[in-house]
């Protein structure tokens, strides 16, 4: 009876989840176009938290945010500004939002704006900075804060007006593609950039700005081999939250750290988030550095997990894998694994090493209460004091409480209701 | 006539559950063999298993 | 402080295969720090902080491969730079296969499996092996620790849904050839076993590969199958399927001593149809089974060659001598090294069936036997450690194995026991068996050689000659060479005889005749 309950309402949610068109539309402004910023809004990464329990990167980040806004002039005054209760932080998750690593979005930041064509659902996130010192590693420094000038001031417009001249972009496409290139998405995006600066580039040519100015550019997006995460991340968002809110179904529609706390939302319960401690994760530091220096696990980049890809989708990009010490056969299994915890394959997204078999897709917490496997996640690690930056990569697992609550609450939820 | 007879006329192909080397000994053998990953029931285990089987 | 850098232009390699290879040079001693990668801004800006950073570097571009490295002198300096050009160009193996997580995905990874071996913790196994009847799954369950009553449960479910349920406590079978657990490589041929007792299936069937013949199949049913309360489920079942076994001609059943009705039963159920048997149930009458129209087996040895003789169509005679032509010059031999107050005989046992068959055969012969696994409760040691008289051990039993691995795989308790034997000097005889096979040691002989060697110098030392009298279960296609063991124990001085029953009456017949000659 109630077994049956939960299976039309994980197919629903499963149905949604497959059918859903990520379109990149525009580029915005945060305060503009986020639903419920102010100027004194600070979004983060992860599920909610106080400024006191913020992690190095995340509070770097903040203070970056702060100084940048022009709220406060130096480290200092961002400080006292950040601990005052005056800036009213809320997680990104809960304005249609995602941020990778610390995840801050501020008031003029500008952002992609990606449309869920299906079921008609906005999406949003900051473009990415680049790599090595930069705001969502929690750095702060004059180059940070005039490299976020830049983008606000050239890049963004320049792209606004290339993406107008292009018309709106298919991403779902443009990651089945990546997928098929060596990318999973989330630790790997080479391919994505590829793809997308070869989409542009005809278009940024066209734009009415100098060419010095379009030269920065595509320097700049070429530079930076992560720039396609800050599509992947809101086109899994806005996928994911049109499944929100399906009553009786257990599969995870978020997923996301905040450097303190690992959080996930399942679709039968609702806005809840279940929390535990954020992981260590498990991969190879940049020379120079060791375990210690290591922040727990950050970002919302997990959604790419949640949505079937990332980690999923290794066995697409065996190259992350040599993070820890793995082969090429590893990455396979590491997929191969997560078909156990989830409800459905791709539609869409495939991998050609599995003879083009769809990537394991819609964590369902039943199964991974059941048979103890935690969907294996690929993420960046960052130094925990603020203002150094990434210091590797590797491979990281969410703490089985997060699920195993979540399967309490359900079950409690329908005993109020007298369905167990 | 068993599912025992039928057996003797088939090509053993066998899950192993347990000792790698039960697994390890059969692919030796050319014979076709999964092995499991088992892990025993963790932390809390009990409880869970019981909010599973509530949903079944 | 020796710096020293390496540029390649226009060489792309993986930024992870770099970050490894880095880790690994790191390793080496001598080098004080180390960067391997290609030209990028952040590698520059990483080799800057490490001080690593020179001019020719800066101006490289992220199509260029680079080291850069600080070593103690110029040939460590050498040395790490060829070890990045190895690790560059190695080829990793063929890591492992893919694990599925639980039965369920095994099966949907494997959906045509016939056949589970559980060998998990008892407590455990039982799930699993329910799990695995419910799918219509045949199961072999190696755990013992399981409750006599779920035992009962498994075997009824699988008698209803006409399933093999071997076990458990069942460490031997052999279905299709193919060895399953702890079982020997035998030759194809028409004898088919059931039994319950994993070394005596050994036993049997590589007596009967020794004697030029083969099996069919080889079904294992755990110790307990033949106890009153499970009433023989198993062995009935297997042994229906042998009598429907078109290329099985010869049925042949072992067990230890089972309850008077169940053996009845059993008995009868083999007197239904027309399939020639031979049955050894250890210690048991063999007129009863006379009766019911089967031949008794007097030992495992002897219960394979009447097999044989039936398959070959051959005349079927009782065994309890020697195949060994001089047998009595090595009695006599053997006699005459050993001193008037050597007289007790010692076994050192992996094999539990084994144990118990010389147990039989000896106190038949010389009186008394104590052990561990007593054939009467008097004879049960009040210390297993430490041997009494004629004494057999069987390392392989609970009290031995608690927490350790099982003597057939791990000799070390075995090793330190022949030690602590020969110190004893009323001790004249040491026998012990050799299990061959997939399961076992890849050496077993090998193992003990060394203590062999050592325990005869610490009797040499007051003038003491020990003999050792041993037999190997296994086959020349076993993966440990039988006769590659069988030289290695000769070339020790150690009697090796064709069969366990035969390395036994060996050892009886030498303490009969010291007992004669004095």
């Amino acid at each position: 009876m109630v077994q049956e309950r939960i299976e039309a309402a994980n197919k629903k949610v499963m149905k949604i989840i497959l059918n859903g068109q990520p379109t990149l539309l525009d580029i915005g402004v945060a305060g503009e176009v986020i639903p419920g910023m102010t100027k004194k809004t600070i979004l983060h990464a992860g599920p909610p938290i106080k400024w006191e329990k913020m992690s190095g990167p995340l509070k770097g980040a903040v203070i970056g945010a702060l100084i940048y806004e022009g709220l406060a002039v130096d480290e200092k005054e961002a400080n006292k500004l950040a601990a005052s209760g005056e800036i009213s932080y809320d997680p990104c998750h809960h304005h249609n939002t995602v941020g990778p690593m610390a995840g801050v979005v501020s008031a003029s930041m500008p952002v992609w704006i990606l449309q869920n064509k299906k079921y008609g659902n906005y999406s949003y996130c900051t473009l990415n900075e680049g790599l090595g010192k930069v705001l969502r590693y929690g750095a702060y420094s004059d180059e940070v804060i005039k490299r976020l000038k830049w983008m606000e001031n050239l890049l963004a417009p320049l792209l606004k007006q290339a993406l107008k001249l292009h018309g709106p972009i298919d991403l779902k496409t443009m990651i089945t593609q990546a997928l098929q290139m060596g990318d999973e998405g989330h630790n790997r995006n080479r391919a994505g950039t590829s793809l997308l600066i070869r989409e542009l580039a005809p278009y940024i040519i066209q734009t009415k700005f100098s060419e010095k100015e379009k030269i920065e550019v595509l320097k700049f997006i070429d530079s930076n081999d992560h720039f396609f995460l800050n599509l992947t991340m809101p086109a899994c968002k806005c996928t994911l939250d049109a499944a929100k809110n399906i009553e009786f179904s257990t599969i995870v529609t978020a997923m996301a750290r905040n450097g303190t706390e690992f959080g996930i939302r399942v679709s039968g319960l609702g806005e809840r988030w279940f929390t535990g401690p954020a992981g260590i994760v498990d991969g190879l530091l940049f020379p120079g550095y060791t375990a210690e220096d290591a922040n727990p696990d950050i970002g919302d980049s997990v959604i790419a997990e949640t949505a079937g890809i990332g980690g999923f989708a290794m066995a697409a990009a065996p190259a992350i894998v040599q993070f820890v010490g793995g082969s090429a056969k590893d990455a396979v299994n590491f997929t191969l694994k997560m078909y156990e915890i989830t409800a459905a394959e791709n539609n869409i997204y495939k991998i050609p090493t599995l003879d083009f078999r769809g990537t394991p897709t819609g964590i369902d917490i039943r199964k991974v209460v059941e048979t103890g496997i935690l969907p294996s996640i690929n993420t960046g690690i960052a130094h925990k004091d603020p203002g150094i930056g990434q210091i590797g990569a590797g491979l990281v697992k969410p703490p089985m409480n997060c699920f195993e609550d979540a399967l309490q609450a359900f079950v409690e939820d329908l005993e109020t209701k007298n369905l167990v | 006539m068993t599912r025992i007879n039928e057996l003797f006329q088939e090509e053993l192909k066998i899950i192993n559950m347990g000792l790698e080397s039960f697994n390890e000994n059969l692919k030796k053998q050319n014979v076709k063999t999964v092995q499991v990953d088992w892990k025993p029931p963790t932390r809390r285990n009990k409880k869970m298993l019981s909010l599973l089987d509530k949903l079944k | 402080m020796v710096l020293k850098y390496l540029i390649r232009e226009n060489s792309y390699y993986d930024s992870v295969t770099l970050m490894i290879i880095t880790r690994e040079v790191k390793k080496i001693e001598g080098v004080k720090e180390v960067i391997v990668g290609m030209g990028t801004e952040l590698n520059k800006e990483l080799t800057g902080n490490l001080n690593l950073l020179t001019p020719e570097l800066q101006k490289i571009t992220p199509n260029d491969f680079f080291i850069s490295l600080d070593s103690v002198d110029d040939n460590i300096a050498k040395k790490a730079f060829a070890f990045v050009d190895e690790l560059l160009s190695k080829k990793k193996a063929e890591s492992e296969d893919y694990q599925p997580s639980t039965f369920e995905s095994a099966l949907k990874y494997m959906p045509d499996a016939n056949l589970v071996l559980i060998s998990l913790p008892g407590k455990y196994a039982v799930r699993e092996a329910k799990n695995a009847l419910l799918n219509d799954k045949h199961v072999m369950l190696f755990s013992d620790n399981v409750p006599l009553e779920e035992e009962i449960d498994l075997k009824k479910l699988a008698k209803q849904r006409r399933l093999l349920m071997m076990g458990p406590d069942c460490g031997t079978a052999i279905i299709n050839h193919v060895a399953l657990a702890f079982s020997n490589v035998i030759r194809k041929g028409p004898i088919g076993i059931v039994g319950a007792s994993g070394t005596g299936i050994q036993e049997v069937t590589v007596m009967i590969d020794k004697l030029g013949s083969g099996i069919s199949q080889a079904i294992g049913t755990g110790g307990r199958d033949l106890k009153a309360k499970v009433g023989g489920i198993m062995m009935i079942e297997g042994l229906k399927a042998l009598q429907n076994d078109p290329l099985t001609e010869v049925i042949v059943l072992i067990s230890k001593p089972p309850d008077k009705e169940v053996a009845r039963k059993v008995l009868s159920i083999l007197k239904e149809r027309q399939k020639p048997s031979v049955v050894y149930f250890a210690g048991g009458d063999p007129e009863v089974i006379k009766e019911y129209g089967s031949v008794p087996g007097l030992s495992l040895e002897d219960t394979a060659r009447k097999a044989v003789a039936i398959a070959k169509g051959m005349s079927i005679k009782d065994f309890t001598g020697f195949t060994v032509t001089n047998i009595n010059k090595i009695i006599q031999e053997e006699t005459k090294k050993l001193n008037k107050k050597q007289r007790y005989i010692r076994g050192l046992y992996t094999g539990g069936t084994l144990c118990d068959e010389a147990m039989i055969i000896l106190s038949a012969l010389v009186g008394d036997i104590y052990s561990n696994i007593p054939l009467k409760p008097e004879g049960k040691l009040s210390d297993i450690n430490k041997s009494y008289r004629h004494s057999l051990i069987d390392f392989g039993d609970d009290e031995f194995t608690r927490g350790k691995p099982h003597p057939m795989i791990d000799p070390y308790v075995r090793q330190e026991r022949i030690l602590s034997e020969v110190k004893d000097r009323e001790i004249a005889i040491i026998l012990m068996d050799f299990v061959l096979g997939f399961g076992s040691n890849s050496d077993p002989v090998g193992e003990m050689i060394p203590y062999i060697k050592k325990a005869r110098k610490i009797a040499a030392k007051d003038g003491r000659h020990i003999c050792m009298i041993s037999s190997v279960c296994g086959t020349e296609a076993d993966p440990q060479s039988l006769i590659g063991q069988e030289k290695k124990l000769k070339e020790e001085g150690v009697i090796v005889m064709p069969s366990n029953a035969q390395a036994v009456r060996l050892a009886a017949a030498i303490v009969l005749s010291r007992r004669n000659s004095q």
